[in-house]
């Protein structure tokens, strides 16, 4: 008797357990799904080809995002520039030769700590660097280079992990073949560790492009009526377009607004499964 | 005159004593099988002769290993064309994640070669020797990975031979695949032995017996003794070593 008692309750507890998990999982499908479905009801009549085209104007039916547009492509472009040389020989440096003592533990700690620092904080060093001290004012170089030490400890440790993943099994071969430290790695470490690596390169973009609070600190929070045409121009960006219409009066901005979060949102959509299917890729194919 | 010889050598794990003095010699053209309980040194052994324990950070060797007279851990030894020498041959299949070809070719394009046709032919000839060029000369340019783990091995096998070295490594390398491989692996070596120096690490003591010319029995990092595997296996002369072939240990 007593032995059915207890299966009966740990049966109970069981249930009661997939029961929460399931809500929780609920209430955040249901978050999501409001937050899209209030944005798409709002936005979705906005979005025409001359929505992409149109420079911002002062009258919102005739407003576009395509100075954003332009303005966040050469922004990313710039960043890319300087953030992937940097951050991947970074993180392949300190995975494949640091040599593991102290001072390497401390520099990954930090390194691990720079990704959780709040963006606000890189604005305002990019403010003082590269804005006034640089003498770069408030340019798509400046901002570039902002993003890029935002995105840099993404890309680092993205491509450590991914070069971790890389069986030592792998190098031992060729290094048992007579191969050197560099032929190891350029031609076993990097092509298998390269789909983990561009996995985060991607997702860093994704991170990137919906920022907004450092590009506000350097100064991207201005009315650009014109395309950007060199790197000291200055600019706009999509998600700095979209708070810069939400705080117009208008209804008619608003509803500018809730477009252009739906084309940021495909944005990130697309480059989040772009990298979730080059990950599996990429797993499939490491796999021993 | 030895082609693989160690004097004395001992190598030291940080503070852990490996190895306590080894001193042996290996005949160029034969089959020697290193045996002995899991952690005896062995495998330890025999990667001193590819000085692949210099991978391993605090790792300390005293004393002198030499192939053909000359000391491995001589000042003016380049580690790196000293390994092209050395074929090694791992326990776990390991190709690389690339095409069956481009596995054999990988010691030939480390060195610079470009000569698609002398590529081809060596590819085709460590192919041959491995015996697995039947199974997959339609699917060279196919990765290395959908193959079986016995054809894996003996492509590793084809990989380290291509380069022609004069010595050949295998650190335990039937004791992952089943039987058929096994007695594929076992007559491949038989096949290898009049090109090739072979050493063997293995479990397996029939392997050791059905392979070898001659057999080294470890343990705790000590050469118990070496001889004729026929004599080794049929009249030790230690008790260590009568115990462990007896199966009383180990």
């Amino acid at each position: 008797m007593t032995r059915k008692h207890r299966f009966n309750s740990a049966k109970l507890q069981d249930n009661l357990f997939k029961f929460f998990a399931l809500l929780c999982t609920g209430i955040g499908l249901l978050v999501l799904a409001v937050l899209l479905i209030d944005i798409m009801s709002k936005g979705l009549e906005r979005i025409n080809w001359s929505f992409f085209t149109n420079l911002p104007s002062r009258h919102f039916n005739e407003s576009g995002i395509y100075t954003a547009l332009v303005g966040m492509i050469s922004l990313l472009f710039f960043t890319l520039l300087i953030a992937l040389p940097i951050g991947i020989m970074s993180g392949i440096y300190l995975q494949e030769y640091g040599t593991k003592n102290w001072f390497a533990r401390f520099v990954e700690i930090n390194i691990a700590n720079l990704a959780g620092v709040p963006s606000v904080i890189y604005g305002i060093l990019g403010l003082q660097i590269f804005v006034r001290a640089a003498g770069l004012g408030n340019s798509i170089l400046a901002g570039g280079l902002t993003l890029a030490l935002l995105i840099m400890p993404i890309i680092i440790v993205a491509t450590r992990e991914a070069i971790k993943a890389v069986p030592n099994s792998l190098r031992e071969a060729s290094f048992g073949m007579g191969a050197t430290k560099w032929q190891t790695t350029k031609r076993i470490v990097l092509p298998a560790a390269w789909g983990g690596i561009l996995t985060g390169v991607i997702l860093s973009i994704s991170r990137a492009i919906g920022e907004t609070a450092p590009l506000i600190v350097v100064g991207a929070l201005v009315y650009v009526p014109f395309i950007p045409e060199g790197p000291l121009d200055k600019y706009t960006t999509l998600p700095i377009q979209i708070f810069n219409w939400t705080s117009r009066p208008q209804q008619g901005f608003v509803i500018n607004a809730a477009a252009g979060i739906i084309v940021l949102l495909a944005f990130t959509f697309l480059l989040n499964g772009i990298a979730i299917l080059l990950r599996n890729r990429w797993y499939n194919k490491i796999r021993f | 005159m030895y082609k693989l010889e160690s004097n004395n050598l001992h190598l030291y794990y940080g503070q852990k004593h490996a190895l306590k003095g080894i001193s042996l010699g290996i005949k160029a053209n034969s089959v020697t099988a290193f045996i002995g309980p899991s952690g005896c040194g062995k495998s330890t052994y025999l990667r001193c002769f590819n000085r692949m324990n210099d991978l391993i950070p605090n790792v300390r060797i005293e004393g002198e290993a030499f192939i053909d007279k000359i000391n491995i851990y001589g000042r003016n030894i380049d580690v790196y064309e000293h390994r092209k020498d050395i074929g090694m041959v791992f326990q776990k299949p390991n190709p690389f994640p690339k095409t069956i070809y481009e596995n054999v070719a990988y010691g030939l394009r480390i060195i610079g070669e470009n000569s698609k046709s002398l590529i081809d032919d060596a590819v085709e000839v460590a192919l041959r020797q491995s015996a697995l060029w039947d199974e997959v000369k339609d699917s060279l340019n196919k990765s290395a990975l959908t193959l079986s783990g016995g054809q894996q091995q003996r492509l590793c096998i084809a990989r380290a031979i291509a380069v022609k070295p004069s010595v050949l490594l295998m650190d335990e390398p039937a004791s992952a695949l089943d039987p058929i491989s096994t007695a594929k692996i076992e007559e491949l070596i038989y096949q290898l032995k009049s090109e090739y120096t072979i050493v063997i690490v293995t479990h397996n003591m029939q392997q050791a017996g059905r392979v070898s010319d001659k057999t080294a029995f470890f343990y705790l990092g000590e050469l118990i003794e070496y001889d004729e595997t026929r004599k080794l296996f049929t009249n030790p002369g230690k008790e260590a070593t009568q115990n462990y072939i007896s199966g009383r240990f180990g």
